[in-house]
């Protein structure tokens, strides 16, 4: 694999965003990068920022490492940088209606019929139904890697219930309390709006049958929920009501939360559940975490989904081959953020090309998720890859194939000191009925071991402050 | 508010109060110990400091023998003793967890700090002649939750709920601490009111921190009548039953008047006060002091149910 683009820049040239930073980490000595480390993780543990690791047994409430070099954007950076995730944003957001609608791309040939009505995420109790301000992925959290300095590629769209934002923002909170002087030095753009435009996002989404202030909350599956720490920390920004299962009820078609006193309608919902687990009368009838009836409520238009019912079929991974197509489709413009190319496993031709180079690739399971379920081929092994490829053949239409890009590198402070580590960034769009609201940022996740390509917090990787410049 | 909320907040502030009252209860137990053994009383005073702490069945099915040792582990940290200081910080710290919108970041600092200080305890904390370090950390744990429950929560109904979970609890464990000594028997050369009688009772109101409350009060030595009174009758105790159940009527009033309605709890905790208003404390040693609290035990009980069925249900 080619060296890597480093964010900072390689040897002398160092890139201008990140003046400053350079100078910082040049002149700071490694035991106070150490020192202010340990600070940080104390804030973490005390903030109660922990992730649960399912399955692993041991402390079930684990810190995500938090790496305290921060990652620089300057503001042109961005500027395209969002400019191409409102576009992006706004062609899923056709597309799902589109499919539950009129499936004119599918009409037009666009997208094989097949993968969208066949899909597992394509629900047909979602067909012909239309949802408040045609919006049905309000909150996505659109994964970006960058290859060069001008080249930076959508991995993934998360349209159903992404996660991850309460560590841009606690994450910021920790470095401005940790390095007030280095935020002096620089003009880093705030990303503490996030809780209000996702509250107004919400409000704007209300069903017409809403005639009074909105009410909003926030339905969790409960404390046992890996992102639970995110449920409650978003409620209790945007002032709304934390809900589960249980203190929701559905009566005559409208839904409504059980209080100290009495019943209280309820009219927007973010949730924070899984599509099969909502509504044990519509969908698996053992979910205990749902709201029987919701459904009902909600194809009754009294009640509006944050993200809506069905939304994933906009994020599935064979699904992402065509989104450069809906842009064009849609909204009559050349995406301005590429796809990683990407091969379908359920097309022979390419079936065999990838069962060729499974050496060089990296092969994802459509339906997984975490990093789980996927093969780094050049860094498997030949019986990992022997083994993969036996999968590959016995259920081709669940893989899809992308050549391992040369991830860029960020400076950061490790046990061996500050080294270039590869790392992504999850900014969250937030779609409104009104319009498209991204803070500027999002989160860094960062591949701690040296060389590794996996930054998924579930695979050890850590996370870091993203800051955009003011231009 | 959520009822959830509602429930959790309840249930998060009697937890805290449980233990610090396992550990009063505990001490108290210590102190009657240490006097058992002058006269030679065997372990007959950690057999009354379980049946106190209401966790008789569950020790007897563990343990063969009330030693010391075994009713510290069990009451202060056996994680199958959901009434154990440690299974109170723990389930504490859960009902906060699960609600903690709802609470000022102060309380959630003091209730997950416990849990995490709790956390480290080891084995050789929980030995007799170190435990009380751990009972001393316990009470000041719940009295900073407390604290910050008084000075940083909005007067609204979840400072109410919090309270009524609080008080409640207390009047609770007043009433088992003083049943302590009820059930502590005396060596039969001892009469009522004799030396061991008297450093007993002493014991028990050191375990309430009203020691001093006392001689301020009486300015004389100390009665069993006298220190009964204290505990079950006078409204400036603020562990007393009638202490405990001015702040549940008021907050149950609060609530009913932000409400616009009232149930069966006000009813029933305004009989529970008005009994502990106009009773004498001869009419109870006439009934039996025992036989009174475990009357009074069964209806702090019935209202904690009837408050739950009101509002948090």
């Amino acid at each position: 694999m080619a060296t890597a683009f480093d964010e900072m820049g390689n040897g002398d040239s160092c890139r201008m965003p990140y003046r400053t930073v350079s100078e910082w980490l040049a002149s700071t000595p490694p035991e106070v990068f150490a020192h202010k480390r340990r600070e940080a993780e104390i804030l973490f543990r005390r903030i109660g920022i922990t992730f649960a690791v399912y399955g692993e047994g041991g402390d079930p409430e684990r810190l995500i490492p938090f790496d305290i070099v921060p990652r620089v954007l300057g503001a042109s950076e961005w500027d395209f940088l969002a400019r191409g995730l409102e576009q992006r944003a706004k062609a899923l957001n056709a597309f799902i209606h589109d499919v539950y609608h009129e499936r004119a791309i599918i009409r037009a040939g666009k997208v094989p019929e097949s993968l969208v009505l066949q899909n597992e995420s394509y629900l047909k109790a979602m067909q012909g139904f239309s949802v408040p301000g045609r919006v049905y992925t309000h909150i996505a959290g659109i994964d970006v890697v960058r290859v060069t300095e001008n080249e930076f590629y959508v991995l993934e769209d998360n349209c159903r219930t992404p996660s991850g934002v309460s560590y841009m923002l606690e994450g910021r909170e920790v470095m401005m309390r940790l390095f007030p002087d280095l935020f002096a030095r620089h003009r880093v753009q705030p990303v503490s709006r996030y809780p209000e435009a996702l509250l107004e996002t919400l409000r704007s989404v209300a069903p017409p049958a809403c005639k009074d202030e909105p009410v909003a909350v926030l339905l969790t599956p409960g404390p046992y929920n890996s992102a639970y720490y995110e449920h409650s920390f978003l409620a209790d920004e945007m002032g709304v009501e934390l809900v589960e299962g249980p203190d929701l009820f559905v009566d005559d078609d409208i839904v409504y939360m059980r209080t100290t006193q009495g019943p209280k309608r309820v009219d927007v919902i973010y949730r924070r559940i899984d599509d099969d687990f909502l509504d044990p009368l519509a969908f698996r009838p053992d979910s205990a975490l749902g709201v029987p009836g919701l459904m009902r409520a909600y194809r009754a238009g009294t009640v509006t989904l944050a993200n809506a019912v069905g939304a994933g079929i906009a994020d599935d991974k064979a699904v992402y081959i065509h989104v450069p197509e809906m842009v064009r489709f849609y909204l009559g413009e050349e995406p301005i953020l590429k796809n990683v190319p990407t091969w379908s496993c359920a097309k022979p031709d390419e079936r065999a090309y990838v069962l060729e180079h499974l050496a060089e690739l990296v092969v994802k399971d459509v339906h997984g998720s975490g990093g789980y379920g996927m093969l780094v081929g050049p860094h498997a092994s030949k019986a990992e890859r022997a083994a993969f490829a036996e999968k590959i053949k016995a259920g081709p239409e669940r893989y899809i194939a992308q050549p391992t890009l040369a991830l860029s590198t960020c400076p950061t402070f490790v046990d061996a000191g500050v080294a270039p580590r590869h790392v992504d960034l999850r900014p969250f769009v937030l779609v409104g009925a009104d319009q498209v609201r991204i803070v500027p940022g999002g989160l860094t996740r960062v591949a701690l071991r040296d060389g590794s390509l996996v930054v998924n917090s579930s695979q050890g990787g850590g996370t870091k402050d993203t800051w955009v410049l003011e231009g | 508010m959520l009822s959830r909320t509602a429930d959790n907040l309840f249930w998060l502030a009697r937890y805290m109060e449980r233990a610090e009252n396992m550990a009063r209860i505990l001490e108290a137990g210590y102190r009657l110990a240490a006097m058992g053994t002058v006269v030679g009383g065997g372990h007959t005073e950690w057999h009354s400091t379980i049946i106190a702490a209401g966790c008789e069945t569950g020790f007897y099915e563990k343990h063969a023998e009330a030693t010391a040792e075994a009713a510290i582990d069990y009451l202060a940290r056996d994680p199958d003793n959901p009434s154990s200081i440690l299974s109170c910080i723990q389930t504490a710290r859960r009902n906060g967890r699960a609600v903690r919108t709802a609470l000022s970041a102060d309380m959630w600092d003091a209730v997950n700090g416990s849990w995490l200080q709790a956390r480290a305890f080891r084995d050789e904390d929980f030995a007799p002649d170190t435990v009380r370090r751990v009972l001393d950390w316990v009470k000041e744990r719940s009295l900073l939750f407390t604290g910050c429950v008084g000075s940083t929560m909005m007067r609204n109904d979840a400072y109410w709920f919090t309270r009524l979970g609080t008080f409640l609890e207390r009047a609770d464990s007043t009433a088992r601490i003083l049943d302590v000594k009820y059930n502590v028997l005396l060596p039969t050369y001892e009469t009522i009111g004799g030396g061991l009688d008297y450093v007993q009772w002493t014991a028990v109101l050191r375990a309430v921190s009203a020691a001093r409350a006392y001689h301020w009060i009486y300015r004389r030595e100390v009665k069993p009548w006298l220190v009964a009174e204290l505990l079950i009758l006078k409204p400036e105790m603020p562990r007393s039953l009638a202490a405990c159940f001015i702040e549940i009527t008021r907050t149950l009033e609060l609530l009913s008047a932000a409400y616009g309605r009232q149930g069966e709890a006000d009813r029933l905790a305004g009989q529970i006060h008005a009994n502990l208003r106009f009773t004498r404390i001869d009419d109870i040693f006439q009934m039996g002091l025992h036989e009174f609290l475990t009357q009074f035990i069964d209806s702090n009980v019935r209202l904690g149910h009837e408050v739950s069925k009101q509002y948090l249900t």
